[in-house]
């Protein structure tokens, strides 16, 4: 597997201007003969559409949502990041770029992540002009907030729907190209399968979900905005569609999978209330700016949170890392909570929660204030637990929610298969380990809006590329296999519905592979997940047809590709002995109980190779090399 | 979180095979119901039950289950998006029921939302709105600094709070005649509302609403309802600016005049402003 990265040469500050002059360019005549199919519209697949439709190319874009504008990017709360320093505390893109490398525990790429601190101011300029309705202080400018992982207010926002405001920008740019007729927009399309000819990406098989039918589209390239993977856990922040067949489809057609173990666990969840729970609610990690975590000192204290006093409450972000306080980075924070709740600390009916309490910032601000900047967030808390959080602590426990794995690609964002592009949280480059708070919007944003403009026209400017038509035998062929598949679902008739063996995989995934790891729970998983997996093959059942709008079989398709995919996760978890950023393995901490990176054996991404269906997966590795941030351990004490 | 006591329901649902089949109320036995459930997680519980019967489950969208993503959409017991004020249907929890309900569960019921199947309706219309002039045309690229352009706070909130909107739908399913005007409105104010918009809010509004037509959504007759079940409690006043602004468009629009009519037939009385 060829995992050159083509970063370019020269300075860090010069790399990507230099490289988008020396891309090559496709003459804007010629534009419109290119089709380029890009799958999902969430913040990567709506602004790399709508930017591409506006540079004249022929644009697809498949959703598998009745609209595009219902991907889950729109579920962002807190904000966007940007380097613009207008707060003047300090900020650069050189510190931005210094902080998401250490925010990301030294894991992830230095030129990728320089070039996303340059992007994202030009992002904010781009999104206030498409109308996005951000945050203003009374003299008409922009407003920033703080957000976990910084010392400073770099974070751009609108209320508590900074991601709905920015994918709404990004659609209706991107309705403006449809109704140019540049883009087409495939509503309730899922992918099921890519298209490989000649080495090249150059199509999908897409399901359409009404009818049932399997469509193929031929394209010169194939960009997949996917999103990310953390329903493996099966209760995790994501929408309920969320899946990771699309990126699965690619790396068994030779796509190279990267550090699929780095999982995201959000410290400010809302506790889950029972088995009958699909989904776990975030709360906006902006809420850590005022809210402050603590437990009862005592194990086991069941009292009420208003009457246990000041002195019998531990604070233990603030009293853990005093630098950083509550606004550690989402790892740490969701670590911490979890030793205490293992110290029997955690409060709630099910003891599995810690105290988010917004009772000091109250006093100190007034109610009003609090409610301005926050009262979407309290209102969904009522709504959930019935709880009143003005007037007890929230109650909080981490979650699944944003993987930093994903396909590998290189400074291109084109993973190991020439012409298959792969963009936003659904390619793994520039969070590392860990990603900071609002730092997905600005990549998705920076991905579509500004690279893949240039890098997939570079593509194509530079490429060879043979007549290639939906009627070669190669997307036969991948429907075929598709079709085969759903037959087998169909037919096996069994007892246990997809749903429930999700879950059961969840399950396996939370408690061997969830916050803490060590070998035996891996070992444990790498027993446990092929053994659903035969429960799947044996014993699903799955009513209704293919040639229909079937919900149970979109999911039982999805089901089955976590049941794979998530054999991969846990062995890559297993192979990394080092804790860094999410990843946390209980062999390698430090006395005190913090991650202990191992630099000399880990630095480097893991990459995945597809070796065939019964074949162990093959591991390929991507040197990292740190030139201009010295790497130390992560320390927000 | 106080009352755990679990308890059973019957929810009558309609059941559709597809557009052209004929579609009927069905009812359904839910047990062990806890209060905790949201009302599609009980949904949900019932669907578990139809698959490991072999039986085809109710056909019902949803997806973030946290009310921003508007895929979810159903009328219970006669309130679109159910009883509880302002709240999207995912985000209505059992506690609101008790023992022995019957809970009558529908589709939005609206004509230019085709029923594909059970509970799913197509909405695809409120796309092609968007796509008449729900959008700034401005390329990537070519802005100037975001502070370059300043945005009076008051407008910039105001902004947003017509931006809020989900894209449900449940402003049309709730409205008498069918009409996409809180939609429509919504969009056109938040653009009308900034200096980015502006430029060319003549245009936007003539597509929009020949769009609106098109697509044979109807007109407001001042009924409020769609402000009474928005759940992102989006204002009957972007109905006034639409008015308002379609006004303008045609009095001093360079566009020809447009072949729109009858959105002028009522303007709902509430303070406007510019």
């Amino acid at each position: 597997m060829n995992l050159n990265a083509n970063i370019p040469s020269g300075p860090i500050e010069k790399k990507w201007d230099s490289h988008k002059f020396n891309l090559k360019l496709v003459n804007p005549n010629n534009r419109r003969k290119y089709d380029i199919l890009v799958v999902g519209s969430g913040l990567a697949g709506a602004s790399a559409a709508a930017s591409l439709g506006e540079l004249g190319y022929n644009v697809k874009v498949f959703t598998l949502h009745d609209s595009p504008r219902r991907a889950h990017s729109i579920a962002a709360q807190g904000g966007i990041n940007a380097a613009k320093n207008y707060p003047n505390d300090g900020d650069s893109v050189w510190r931005l770029f210094h902080d998401t490398v250490k925010g990301g525990d030294y894991r992830a790429r230095e030129a990728n992540v320089y070039r996303l601190a340059q992007i994202s101011n030009q992002i904010i300029d781009h999104c206030a002009a498409l109308g996005v309705p951000f945050a203003r202080e009374y003299g008409g400018l922009l407003s920033n907030r703080s957000f976990g992982g910084a010392q400073l207010s770099r974070t751009f926002y609108a209320r508590g729907q900074t991601g709905q405001q920015l994918l709404l920008g990004a659609y209706s740019a991107m309705m403006r190209q449809a109704a140019a007729g540049t883009v087409e927009i495939m509503n309730r399309r899922e992918m099921v399968d890519l298209v490989v000819k000649n080495g090249q990406a150059r199509g999908i098989v897409a399901r359409n979900l009404v009818t049932g039918e399997l469509e193929s589209h031929a394209g010169h390239a194939v960009l997949l905005c996917t999103g990310g993977y953390a329903n493996v856990f099966y209760l995790s922040t994501n929408a309920a569609s969320c899946n990771v067949s699309a990126a699965w489809a690619a790396y068994k057609r030779g796509a190279g999978f990267a550090n699929p173990c780095f999982t995201q666990i959000h410290p400010t969840c809302i506790p889950r209330s029972g088995d009958h729970q699909s989904k776990l609610t975030l709360m906006s990690e902006s809420l850590r700016n005022d809210g402050r975590v603590w437990v009862p000192k005592t194990k086991g204290d069941k009292r009420p949170a208003n009457q246990i006093p000041e002195e019998e409450r531990d604070y233990f972000l603030e009293r853990r890392y005093p630098a950083f306080g509550n606004l550690v980075p989402r790892d740490i924070a969701s670590r911490a909570a979890k030793m205490v709740v293992d110290e029997s600390k955690g409060v709630g009916p099910t003891g599995q929660s810690v105290y988010l309490d917004f009772r000091d910032s109250i006093k100190r601000k007034g109610v009003e204030k609090i409610s301005g900047e926050y009262g979407n967030l309290f209102d969904m808390y009522y709504q959930i637990t019935d709880e009143d959080g003005y007037k007890t602590p929230m109650r909080i426990y981490p979650a699944p929610h944003y993987t930093m794995g994903g396909l590998w690609v290189d400074y291109n964002l084109m993973t190991t298969i020439p012409g298959l592009f792969a963009l936003g949280e659904a390619n793994f480059s520039d969070h590392g380990a860990n990603r900071l708070g609002a730092s997905a919007l600005m990549q998705g944003l920076a991905d579509g809006f500004f690279i893949a403009p240039s890098t997939v026209g570079g593509y194509l400017g530079a490429a060879k590329f043979e007549t290639v038509t939906t009627g070669d035998p190669e997307f036969g062929a991948a429907a075929r296999t598709v079709q085969e598949r759903m037959n087998r679902i169909l037919s096996i008739k069994g007892k246990k519905t997809p749903s429930e063996l999700h879950r059961q995989l969840g399950n396996v995934m939370w408690n061997d592979c969830g916050m803490a790891r060590n070998e035996a729970l891996l070992k444990r998983a790498l027993k446990k997940i092929p053994e659903i997996r035969e429960e799947f093959w044996s014993d699903v059942i799955v009513p209704g047809a293919d040639k229909d709008f079937n919900q149970t079989l979109e999911k039982a398709m999805k089901t089955a590709d976590f049941l794979e995919f998530a054999q991969l996760f846990v062995k890559d978890a297993l192979e990394r002995r080092e804790s860094c950023g999410g990843h946390f393995r209980e062999e390698s901490c430090t006395a005190e109980g913090e991650a202990r990176r191992d630099d000399a054996g880990f630095s480097h991404a893991s990459v995945w190779a597809y070796a065939g269906e019964g074949k162990e997966a093959v591991l390929h590795k991507e040197p990292l090399t740190f030139e201009h941030i010295k790497t130390a351990e992560r320390s927000y004490k | 979180m106080n009352n755990t006591k679990h308890f059973n329901v019957t929810i009558r649902v309609w059941r559709q095979e597809g557009p052209e089949e004929p579609g009927r109320m069905m009812a359904y036995k839910v047990n062990d119901v806890s209060p905790d459930m949201s009302f599609l997680e009980m949904l949900d519980l019932l669907n578990e039950d139809l698959i490991k019967k072999g039986a085809k489950p109710v056909t019902v969208e949803s997806d973030c289950r946290e009310g921003i993503c508007g895929a979810c959409g159903l009328v219970v017991n006669g309130d679109v998006h159910g009883p509880d004020e302002h709240s999207t249907v995912c985000q209505l929890h059992m506690r609101r029921f008790k023992d022995g309900d019957v809970i009558t569960v529908e589709p939005w019921r609206v004509k230019s939302f085709p029923l594909l199947k059970d509970l799913a309706v197509d909405r695809s219309a409120l796309d092609r709105i968007m796509a008449a002039g729900g959008y700034i045309s401005v390329n990537t690229g070519a802005a100037p600094d975001a502070n370059s352009v300043p945005v009076n706070k008051d407008d910039a909130e105001e902004a947003m709070d017509s931006a809020a909107c989900i894209g449900c739908g449940a402003c049309v399913a709730a409205c008498p005649n069918g009409a996409a005007m809180l939609f429509t409105g919504a969009k056109l104010s938040q653009f009308a509302l900034l200096p980015q918009g502006r430029p060319e809010r003549q245009r936007r509004v003539l597509g929009m609403l020949e769009a609106m037509d098109k697509e044979a959504f109807g007109n407001c007759s001042n009924e409020y309802e769609c402000e009474a079940v928005c759940p992102k409690e989006v204002k009957i006043s972007n109905i006034a600016r639409l008015n308002r602004e379609f006004l303008l468009a045609n009095l001093f629009g360079k566009a020809e005049p447009s072949a729109v009519s009858g959105h002028l037939l009522s303007t709902p009385d509430v303070p406007e402003d510019e």
